[in-house]
């Protein structure tokens, strides 16, 4: 099946953090964002002037895994928009092109065909711009397991300008914030839970004030405190920084709590978006299912979200 | 800020984070060092054996030198490979910087760790053999070919970062391909005459084979920089052409590796 239904206008507003938001993440501690960074105009998700946080239209990626096969299109002519301080989740089974797509937003491929703008940014034409504007957290939290994580944070925080005492002392507010102590921070990486690397992978991302946040699989692997702990500021950084998200996840509870809305990719392809609320009530109205993402997700891809789509090449 | 502030603040970043990897890795650094010194050792030793000082010298010399060339070409080199395998080159790659940036950081690390290093060995070497009737009043000579050819070797060392971008699995072992044919051809531990009509048309390709003549000439002849200008102004020329042509072969890379999907982590 390959229904692609319209987006539908924002209907909710996101929920209130359950945790404090007075522990040095607050904005004026942010580094700041420099001429390409967008004018704030209101708090309110999709109801922000100017243009939008990400226009992606009809963008097609293919890759050529051998000479004698035929290239395998890892995404096929996907269009998204996305206003400023939206959570945008993601979901597909693996092989269905999110991490690509991710990977097209931030620059790290080519775009075959299509445009990718960032609040405007164009990210050929415009590519230190946009770059400036966004950062990623990917599923492997990918660090010089090595080096401490203060370390590793200064070195990201001075690709972006940010000097070494302001690094060093966000840093520590950033991690703090997440519950890994100062006295962890001189200590190499390799030697943390995979839960605590990923927040200083998120931490990585935060330190660089990005407008736009790219979270590849955040939470994927993490242990369920880890987990509730990531959501939770994610949550936090979307309301208390205006930043705007996308998340790919396979988590369906996750992406019902923090998206606002859901794009569905199988193959490739937009097979679905609209907020969770409205996916649920269509399947429930049309499909005569259980109002639920889950249905959701089996109605419109044809299997579950564990299930691995044949991987040929980069479109996991 | 000017961009340019902001581009050596970011260059700076490389250089620090290389330096912190140097410092975590000490253990490591220590092993090298003594590999390095039992090298240049060994090779000088077959000087000793001879009965010939000058025959000790030359090969202390290219020992020393080829050490540093090889150490600033391999740091360099190695720029990719070591953030593919910690994971990180997605996100260097994401950061707001110019490529040049980046690969300046790297060069300058390299070329600074590359003389603490070689100053070590040079004591050591000193120190195993006393009295060598060396020109030091011309150590400024060597310095100036020293500097003269890591320029070129910077070139040929953003080239060779290239092949880990162009080829995932084996990229790296391939940068030891052009590191040991340079070996071969540049006149480190026999003088360029005794090779093949064409392997000495190669030699003169090679900026160490300029460097090691130069510095030769220098600490072993007692001659100025102003009488050597016959290696001077190819490694100038070297230098000129080798770095852009490296910047550019690298942008060219990278738009490959973003087309084809290679700067994902392997390893």
């Amino acid at each position: 099946m390959t229904t692609t239904l319209a987006p539908e206008p924002k209907t909710t507003t996101p929920t209130s953090s359950p945790l404090p938001a007075s522990t040095g993440l607050e904005p004026a501690a942010r580094i700041p964002a420099g001429p390409d960074a967008p004018e704030v105009t209101t708090s309110e998700p999709g109801t922000h002037a100017g243009p939008p946080a990400l226009l992606v239209e009809h963008v097609t990626k293919r890759f050529s895994v051998d000479r004698k096969k035929a290239p395998v299109q890892a995404i096929d002519d996907v269009s998204l928009r996305i206003e400023r301080g939206e959570i945008l989740g993601i979901l597909g089974a693996n092989g269905s092109g999110k991490s690509t797509l991710i990977r097209l937003v931030s620059g790290l491929l080519t775009l075959d065909t299509g445009k990718v703008e960032v609040f405007g940014h164009d990210i050929e034409r415009d590519e230190l711009a946009v770059k400036r504007l966004i950062n990623r957290v990917s599923v492997d939290a990918a660090f010089f397991k090595k080096l401490s994580p203060m370390e590793n944070l200064l070195f990201a925080a001075r690709l972006y300008g940010l000097d070494g005492k302001a690094a060093r002392e966000q840093t520590k507010a950033i991690l703090g914030r997440l519950g890994i102590s100062e006295s962890r921070l001189g200590r190499p990486v390799e030697q943390m839970s995979r839960g605590m690397q990923q927040k200083v992978a998120i931490a990585r991302a935060l330190l660089t004030s990005p407008t736009l946040l790219l979270l590849d699989e955040p939470t994927t692997g993490l242990d369920p405190r880890s987990k509730l702990d990531v959501q939770a500021f994610i949550e936090e950084v979307n309301e208390a920084h205006d930043a705007t998200i996308v998340l790919t996840t396979h988590d369906l509870a996750e992406a019902e709590r923090l998206c606002d809305r859901i794009t569905i990719l199988d193959g490739g392809r937009v097979v679905a978006e609209d907020t969770p609320d409205g996916l649920k009530h269509l399947v429930a109205e049309r499909y005569g299912k259980a109002p639920t993402l889950e249905s959701v997700f089996m109605t419109f891809t044809g299997r579950s979200l564990d299930e691995d789509v044949e991987e040929d090449g980069d479109n996991d | 800020m000017t961009v340019l502030a902001h581009e050596l603040k970011a260059s700076y970043a490389f250089v620090e984070r290389n330096f912190f990897l140097t410092r975590r890795y000490w253990g490591w650094e220590l092993a090298f060092l003594v590999y390095s010194v039992a090298g240049a050792l060994s090779v000088s030793l077959i000087g000793a054996a001879a009965g010939d000082e000058r025959l000790l010298l030359t090969l202390m010399i290219g020992a020393i030198f080829w050490n540093y060339l090889s150490v600033v070409f391999g740091w360099i080199a190695e720029t990719i490979q070591v953030e593919r395998w910690e994971g990180t080159l997605e996100y260097t790659f994401m950061a707001p910087i110019r490529r040049w940036t980046q690969l300046l950081g790297s060069c300058l690390y390299a070329m600074a760790y590359g003389l603490v290093h070689t100053a070590a060995i040079l004591v050591v070497m000193l120190l195993f053999f006393r009295g060598l009737d060396l020109h030091v009043e011309n150590v400024p000579t060597a310095l100036v070919f020293v500097l003269l050819g890591s320029f070129s070797f910077v070139g040929i060392g953003m080239m060779a970062a290239i092949l880990p971008l162009l080829y995932v699995e084996r990229g790296a072992q391939m940068t030891f391909v052009l590191q040991s044919c340079l070996l071969l051809v540049s006149g480190v531990y026999y003088p360029v005459s005794v090779l093949p009509e064409w392997m000495q048309a190669l030699s003169r390709l090679s900026p160490a084979t300029y460097v090691l003549d130069g510095v030769r000439a220098g600490l072993l002849d007692g001659q100025p920089v102003t009488a050597l200008w016959h290696d001077v102004v190819p490694l100038v020329i070297m230098g000129i052409v080798l770095i852009p042509a490296g910047l550019w072969a690298f942008g060219r890379a990278e738009r490959y590796a973003k087309r084809t999907g290679k700067l994902k982590r392997v390893g």
